[in-house]
Formats: C-alpha cells, structure tokens, sequence
C-alpha cells in the first residue's frame, strides 16, 4: 500500500512513542533495582547489582521462588495431564451428555478466583487443607483444567480423521493412538498450554494469598507483597525484588513469545 | 452432576453380558473422570458452596444466620457496596474501554503504512500482559509515589501545581489505579486487532481508494466492520480482566482512600477475611460471577447482531 513520506513518518512517531509508554514504568523499575538503596550506597557509586542479592536473603525469596516452583510444577503437571486426557474426550469421542459436560467446563473459564475463595478457605480449613501445598494447587488445577479442557479439545477436533483411522487400521488402542500419536504430534498445541498455565500460575496472587494464612506456603508475587509492607523505606531493595519475582516470566515470554500471543489470542473463548 | 452417568445403560441383560461393550461406551467418561473430579471438588462445588453462603449472614466462627437475598440487597444499599460496584464500571472504562479506542487507531494506522520494526513492536506493547501484577504495582506505585517519576517530570517542566500524591487523593486515586489498568490493556487489544486487521484483503482499501475515500472513511466503512470478531474477543477479554482486579489494589491503594478505590473483588476479601462478613463477600463473588457472565454475553451478542 503506497502513502506519503508523512504518513510513513508519523507512523513511525507513533511506533517509538508508544513503545516508550510500555518500556517506561519497565525501566523506571530496572533503574531503581539497580540505584542506591540508601545515602551510604549512594556515595559509592550509581549501580549496584548487589541489591538482588540483598532483598534476596532479606526478603526470603530463596524459600518463596521455591514455593513458587513447586507449586507451578504441580499445577502444570497435573493439569496438562487432566487436560489431554478430557480433551482428547471431548474432541475424538460421542457420547451422552457431551456437550452439557463440555459447557460445564466451559464455564469454569469464567468463574473468577473470587468467587470461590470464600468458600473454599472455610472448607478447606475445616478439613485442615489450609497452609498446605493442596489448598494453594488444587484450585488452580481446577481454573486450569477448565480452559485446559477447552484447549486440547480444539486440538483434537483439528486433527484430521484420517490419521485416526489410519491407526485404528493398525489396531491401536484409544490410550495407544493418544500417546503415541497425538500427543507427540500436537506438541506445539501442548507447549502453548504448558506455558500460559505456567504464567497463570507463577503470577497468581488471590489463591496463595488466602490458603496459606501463616505464610508457611507463600509464594514469590506473595513474598514480594509481604517484603512492600515490611520495608517501606527506600525503593531499590523492593525493586529489585520486583524484577526477580517477574523474570522467570518475562524471560520465558522472550524465548517462547509466539506460543504466549498465540495463546492468549486465539485461548479467549469463541462461543 | 454425576461423574458417570451410566445407569441409563444397564437397562437390558444384566450387568455381565454386555461388559465388554459397555466398558467400550465408558471409554470417554473415564477420560474425563479424572479432570472431572478435580473440577468439581474445587471449582462447581465451592460455587454452589458460594451460592448457599451468601444467603447468610456469618462471620466465619460462630452460628450462621439465614438472611435470604439480604446480602445481595446490601450491594444496592450499602455505600461502600455501591461505590465498589460503581468503580468497577470506571475500571471497564479504563481496561477495556479507552485501550480499544486506542488500540483501534493505533492498529489502523500501523496498518495503512507497511513500517518496519513491527515484530519488535508487537513484541514490546505485549510485555506488560506476562508481567505479574504486583510487580506492575510495585512499578507504579514508585511513579506516582510524591517524589516519584511523575510529580518529578511535571516539576521539571514547571507544572508544580499539578502534584500531588496520586495514590493518596480523593480525585485522583481512581484513574490513577485506572490507568495502570489501560497500560496493561492496550498492549494486548492492539496486537489482538493488528492480527485482524491484517488479513483485510488489499483489494478492499485498493477500492475505496479508487473511489476517493479519505483515511476516516476507510477506517470506519472498512477497517473496524472488519475487525469486529477481534473487537469482541478484546473488550471480553479486557472486560473480564477488569472486573477481576484484585491483587493490584490490594497493592496500591487496599480501596483508599476511603473507599474512592475499592472494587468489588477487593470487597470480597476484606469482608470475608479482615471484617467477618462471609456472607457478604459471598453475595459479592456471585454477583461478581453473573455480571461476568451477563458481560461476556452480551459483548458477543451485540457483535453478532451487528454482523
């Protein structure tokens, strides 16, 4: 499409300034983390990298970020599995009440954290769950599975049926033709879930919150909200802090950015 | 619901005869049991569970009273109810409403005039979308602190009037959570109409050219009818997201001051676990619920009627 010098250049006004608007706040945060953390430090010098590893030890991340693997590991594992297996469901297989179960599914995409927090705190610690890895995963598995189940349906349903006949010819099994086929060739489908329920996950902050109410089970984005109440003098040391409990996510967006926007396209439901 | 709703097929013959057939028909329910079981423990039930516990009123130790649909008068009496439910409107404002405005211009411009750079662009106004939301919080908080980076530039051109500790004021506070909201949003809606936009064939804008259509007019008879699935699926998306906002008041502002920043799921919360009115916070989360619901669809059925 053929427009003027102008044109083109405003455009290019408009590319830089409003990139400028995203990477401020991103910046202004990278350069507090690494600025003077008090008057001491400031007369040594403008950059200390040093702060990380002060609000590391001093805000206790070592434990949170270890909280914060193990419970993504869980939530990720177990809903990757639970969702290959009801999609697989849903999308290669008839049966009575398919679609009233599907949309019941459906649902569960919608129903925010809120909703069920209640509830789920007061029962979960009758029955003594609170304060444990269970109580923070396991609603989580359930919001996952719920868009996880919408997702792999999808890709079983494109799956062309001739490949399924091909390996029913052969005599395989249901559970053969699923993890000998299917799920090796739909991995790019499978790394898309994998990695945002891995983002969802990491930046949960409502769950954690509320399960864990002695802080026994706490995770980064939690550790971080308790390290901005406990040190509210100076910015460097909770900056900092901000920028470790973001990177693993921000990180992964730079290696697998497609599968992210991909995903969180085309994963809004279009009903 | 049931997990396996097979008793309709025992009907004729007994259990043993037909077992090899039937464990055939069970097939797909054994598929689903178990992200089934899961689902319903910690998702349908609480729901329900949400349901019934908002018909009383409790504080989370001692005996419940039944209020019937009390608590859900509440939210249209009690002013703090009101004001919350009143900024949530503000919030669809600042996460769907104005980044769709801006996404829309922004995409078609971009669209008009092939630009390089534009990978390295989608790539950037989309960061803000994977960033957790404490620390986009812990961000902000440092630019609208009185000393921060905002009150800094407008001093620097003079603007010393303008002050003030964003955060901390009556007026302000709200937009000021608002737009951090807008700043998260816009990223994600252009890119999401950049994609639509893009596969508007050529042909299209090469017509209305022919016929001397200027800029505004190819925008508005071409480029946004064309958009309008990605329009539907943005302001759902953004919508939804704004409705849910808790964990970034929770770290701003905790609803201050006053109540001029508390949202609903913020109420939530504090009722439930900070004042002891759990059934209130449940009345709050269902509502929550039905508006998400009811939101979602109507954004797709006023898209589909316009289609």
């Amino acid at each position: 499409m053929r427009v003027s010098a102008t044109e083109r250049t405003l455009n290019y006004a408009i590319l830089i300034g409003f990139s400028l608007i995203v990477l401020t706040p991103v910046a202004s945060i990278l350069a507090a983390a690494f600025g003077p953390a008090n008057a001491s430090a400031a007369r040594e010098g403008a950059f200390h990298p040093s702060n990380f590893a002060t609000a590391w030890v001093e805000g206790r991340f070592g434990q949170y970020m270890g909280t914060s693997v193990l419970v993504a590991l869980v939530v990720v594992s177990l809903a990757v599995v639970l969702s290959i297996l009801s999609g697989y469901a849903f999308g290669t297989m008839r049966f009575r009440g398919e679609q009233a179960l599907f949309y019941l599914f459906l649902l569960g995409i919608m129903v925010p954290a809120e909703a069920i927090i209640v509830p789920l705190f007061f029962d979960l610690r009758t029955l003594g769950l609170t304060d444990t890895i269970w109580a923070v995963a396991l609603p989580q598995v359930a919001q996952s599975v719920a868009f996880g189940t919408y997702w792999m349906r999808a890709y079983f349903k494109s799956v062309s049926p001739s490949i399924m006949d091909a390996a029913r010819v052969d005599g395989a099994s249901k559970g053969r033709m699923l993890f000998s086929i299917l799920v090796p060739m739909g991995r790019p489908a499978i790394t898309t879930m994998v990695v945002l329920m891995f983002m969802w996950t990491w930046n949960e902050f409502l769950i954690p919150l509320v399960m864990s109410p002695s802080g026994e089970f706490r995770t980064a984005p939690l550790g971080l909200a308790f390290f901005q109440g406990q040190y509210t003098q100076g910015t460097a040391l909770l900056a900092a802090a901000a920028v470790m409990v973001a990177l693993p996510v921000v990180l992964l967006y730079f290696l697998m950015q497609r599968h992210f926007i991909k995903g969180m396209l085309e994963g809004a439901v279009k009903e | 619901m049931r997990a396996l709703p097979r008793a309709s097929n025992t009907a004729a013959g007994g259990p043993g005869r037909h077992s090899a057939r039937q464990g055939h028909r069970l097939t797909p329910y054994l598929f689903i049991a178990p992200a089934l079981a899961i689902y319903a423990a910690f998702m349908l039930y609480p729901l329900a569970r949400a349901v019934h516990l908002s018909l009383f009123d409790w504080d989370g130790l001692s005996l419940a009273t039944f209020v019937g649909a009390g608590n859900y008068a509440d939210i249209l009496t009690d002013a703090r109810l009101r004001a919350a439910f009143g900024h949530a409107g503000a919030f669809i404002f600042f996460y769907a409403v104005l980044p769709c405005c801006v996404g829309l211009v922004l995409a078609a411009v971009l669209t008009r005039a092939k630009v390089r750079g534009l990978p390295l662009f989608r790539t950037l106004v989309f960061l803000p979308q994977v960033i957790a939301m404490v620390v986009v919080a812990v961000a902000f908080k440092q630019i609208y602190a009185p000393d921060g980076l905002l009150n800094s530039a407008l001093r620097s051109v003079g603007l010393d009037a303008l002050t003030r500790p964003w955060l901390g004021d009556y007026a302000f506070s709200l937009p000021a959570v608002g737009l951090i909201g807008s700043w998260v949003s816009t990223g994600l809606v252009t890119v999401l109409l950049l994609a639509g936009m893009a596969r508007i064939p050529a042909e299209l804008f090469e017509a209305a050219r022919l016929d001397g259509a200027g800029a505004i007019r190819e925008f508005l008879a071409i480029i946004v009818p064309s958009v309008r699935a990605e329009l539907t699926v943005a302001l759902t998306l953004t919508i939804v997201a704004s409705l849910k906002t808790f964990d970034l008041i929770y770290m701003t502002t905790s609803g201050g001051p006053g109540s001029s920043t508390t949202v609903p799921s913020y109420e939530v919360y504090r009722r439930a676990f900070e004042t002891g009115q759990v059934g209130s916070a449940a009345a709050i989360g269902v509502t929550l619920t039905v508006i998400i619901f009811l939101v979602t669809l109507a954004v797709n059925r006023i898209s589909e009627r316009g289609a």
